[in-house]
């Protein structure tokens, strides 16, 4: 058994790491109060590698494996969860798809501006109508002429609408209980974007409604065969697992620093509030928590490099750290007190940026869902 | 051209440093990294080599692990890395270190050889001299800006009353100050093609320096007992309630200070 990082991950982290502290860092809460996206960043990742780490060199990424990516993301989301999840949701949602079911002239056409972050790419999975149950999607296309014709909305697009969006991968029904994956690349006549929505986190990040009025697509975008869409989005829903697991193990590290460093400062009754046993105890099971959370996230991306099946475990550290990242971020913030309540405290914008966490890429529920399918349960 | 840097690990900044009392040395076990001006030589040399071709080797003493170190600058894009790594080497003072880094760098004849100004720890600022002296290179220090046509070096030396610009023939040797340039991060592409470039391990012996020439055997100081500083004198803690100034003022006038 080892628990060791190779050392290119060591790099790599302590790579993301000083990148997160140095450049991040400075600017993410103005850039969240802005609701301002983060394009210079974006710029500056994609320079390092950093917008494709899990694909390959041919494609123009990094070729990198899934520990390295789950350390990126990690150590993004410590500082800026608006930052890692344009990041996570271009790598593991916009750009896999494309990646693993696209033909290679597909990948060739599309992946090398994706891999280097000159261009976005986004996932249009959930609709009005079809969030947890996913499969129940409304959005027809329907192959007239040698085009598809697509109709329909979908909503809560992360990446869709910035100015740098290449596309977006939809899932549509192409006929009576058969999904298929489409791309869509921005500026088709009859495919709207929204303005960004308003949200409660995140929200530097880049998230939009979509519709499709008689949208033009042509009939080389269908991703993979006709009719795998189902079959499509688990699979790509699985990987993201990883990196939103890792956002919540990030998010919890970052919490729990703040309120480790925060505690040794503020004195009360004569002392550091960190000498009271209750808040002790509290930083104690924080740390505990976060150490038990990082061995699940990175063993369900080592699975994953290894060819081994590993739903069942990105599901869990899924599961785990949304959950883990609300105890510690609610923890985290009280021990900041009032201060903590403040706007202009880093502790109140990761408190907020936490509860997508057990929302996105399937809530808490589904999570339970997916575990107890894999426990052989009906 | 031919770019020697020569580099050194020391404990990570946000270690807590600790000196061994049986040994009196550095206790080097915990987090390393890049001693941090040594970062600003190595990307200075990147940037020459970006701009008029050539190659950029790391030389370095230190124990087998400071390859990890090593690793980064290779990332950042030097060419290849050669560590001399020899129990018989530790301990050693300025005089040691310097004649291993010098035959190190004979082997290598490269046409300029850059260093950081200072190391974080030993802190010495000096080696670089040391080392020109022994390979009869002329050296310039401090350097905040650095210009070369291939025959000659030019650098801006940052002093007390403004700049000193100072030029002299290659070979020759050139200490940089961290104001020269902003090192940048590796990339993915450079982490993951460090491992496959070429890193040497050489012994004393492979440079033909004696053992008793190194360690504490060849070095010329020894260290005789290690102390905390002394503590600090009487403080006085002024807590601003708008008539912060006026205390300090007080306080130095009193002292007759001011
Ligand atoms: C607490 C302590 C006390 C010491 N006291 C003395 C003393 O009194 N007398 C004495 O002679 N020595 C002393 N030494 C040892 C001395 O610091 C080193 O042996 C000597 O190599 C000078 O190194 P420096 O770190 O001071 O180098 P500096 O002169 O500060 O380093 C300048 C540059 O030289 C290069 N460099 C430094 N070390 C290496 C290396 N190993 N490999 C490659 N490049 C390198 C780097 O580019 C660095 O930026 C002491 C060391 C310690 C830790
Ligand atoms: C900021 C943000 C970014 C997003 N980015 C994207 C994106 O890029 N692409 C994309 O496709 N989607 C994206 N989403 C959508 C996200 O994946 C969905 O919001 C999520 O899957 C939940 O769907 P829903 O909102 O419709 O909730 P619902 O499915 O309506 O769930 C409401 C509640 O009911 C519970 N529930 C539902 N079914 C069951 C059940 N069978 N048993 C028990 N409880 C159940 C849920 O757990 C939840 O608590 C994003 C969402 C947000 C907030």
């Amino acid at each position: 058994m080892d628990f060791d990082l190779t050392p290119e991950q060591e790099l790599i982290r302590d790579t993301v790491r000083t990148f997160a502290r140095d450049r991040v860092q400075p600017v993410a809460a103005e850039l969240d109060r802005e609701g301002r996206f983060p394009y210079e960043l974006v710029a500056e990742l994609g320079e390092l590698g950093l917008m494709g780490i899990p694909i390959p060199e041919r494609f123009g990424g990094a070729g990198g494996d899934t520990v390295s990516y789950a350390l990126a993301i990690e150590e993004l989301a410590r500082v800026d969860s608006s930052l890692a999840i344009t990041v996570a949701a271009h790598t593991s949602l916009g750009t896999m798809p494309i990646l693993l079911f696209g033909t290679d002239e597909q990948r060739e056409r599309w992946l090398p501006d994706l891999a280097a972050g000159r261009r976005l790419a986004a996932f249009g999975l959930t609709e009005p109508g079809a969030g947890s149950d996913a499969g129940n999607t409304r959005t027809t296309a329907e192959l007239r002429d040698g085009t598809w014709v697509v109709n329909g909305s979908k909503i809560f697009i992360t990446n869709a609408g910035t100015d740098i969006t290449w596309g977006v991968t939809i899932t549509a029904r192409t006929g009576e209980d058969e999904i298929s994956s489409l791309v869509v690349e921005t500026g088709t006549p009859g495919y709207g974007i929204s303005p960004p929505m308003k949200k409660l986190g995140w929200r530097a990040s880049d998230t939009r409604e979509l519709s499709f009025e008689n949208c033009v697509v042509p009939e080389g975008n269908l991703l993979g065969e006709r009719g795998a869409g189902f079959r499509q989005f688990l699979e790509i829903l699985d990987g993201g697992r990883i990196s939103v697991a890792a956002m919540g193990l990030g998010l919890a590290e970052g919490a729990y620093e703040l309120a480790f460093a925060y505690a040794r400062e503020r004195e009360q009754f004569g002392r550091p509030i960190s000498s009271f046993q209750a808040v002790q105890f509290r930083l104690a099971d924080m740390a505990t928590e976060i150490e038990a959370a990082r061995g699940m996230v990175y063993r369900a991306a080592w699975l994953k490099d290894q060819g081994r099946p590993f739903a069942r475990e990105a599901a869990m550290a899924k599961l785990y750290t949304g959950e883990l990242s609300a105890r510690v971020a609610s923890a985290a913030l009280l021990i900041h007190g009032g201060y903590g309540f403040m706007e202009e405290s880093a502790i109140s914008r990761l408190y907020r940026d936490q509860k997508v966490l057990e929302i996105g890429e399937g809530t808490n529920e589904v999570q339970r869902m997916v575990i107890a399918r894999h426990l052989g349960l009906p | 051209m031919k770019i020697a840097v020569c580099v050194k690990q020391v404990p990570d900044a946000t270690a807590a440093k600790r000196i061994d009392p049986e040994t009196k040395r550095l206790d080097r076990s915990g987090e390393a990294a890049l001693n941090a001006t040594d970062l600003n030589a190595v990307e200075e040399a990147i940037r020459l080599k970006e701009a008029q071709g050539g190659e950029v080797v790391l030389v370095s003493l230190g124990p087998e692990r400071a390859l990890e170190s090593l690793r980064k600058a290779l990332a950042m894009g030097a060419d290849r890395a050669v560590l001399v790594a020899d129990e018989a080497a530790a301990g050693s003072d300025l005089v040691a270190t310097s004649r291993i880094l010098a035959a190190a760098l004979e082997r290598e004849q490269a046409d300029l050889v850059l260093f950081g100004q200072a190391s974080s720890d030993g802190d010495g600022a000096v080696l670089w001299a040391a080392v020109a002296d022994r390979l009869r290179r002329p050296l310039i220090s401090q350097v905040a800006a650095l210009t070369t046509d291939g025959s000659t070096v030019t650098g801006k030396r940052q002093t007390e009353h403004g700049y000193d610009t100072i030029s002299a023939p290659l070979p020759a040797v050139v200490a940089v100050s961290d104001a020269i340039n902003e090192p940048r991060y590796p990339s993915l592409k450079g982490i993951m093609g460090a491992k496959s470039k070429p890193q040497e391990t050489l012994s004393l012996a492979d440079l033909g320096v004696d053992a008793a020439e190194a360690g504490e055997a060849g070095s010329r100081t020894t260290v005789l007992a290690l102390g905390p500083p002394p503590a600090r004198g009487e403080s006085l803690k002024i807590e601003d309630d708008g008539s912060a100034a006026q205390k300090i003022l007080d306080y130095l006038v009193e002292r007759r200070l001011l």
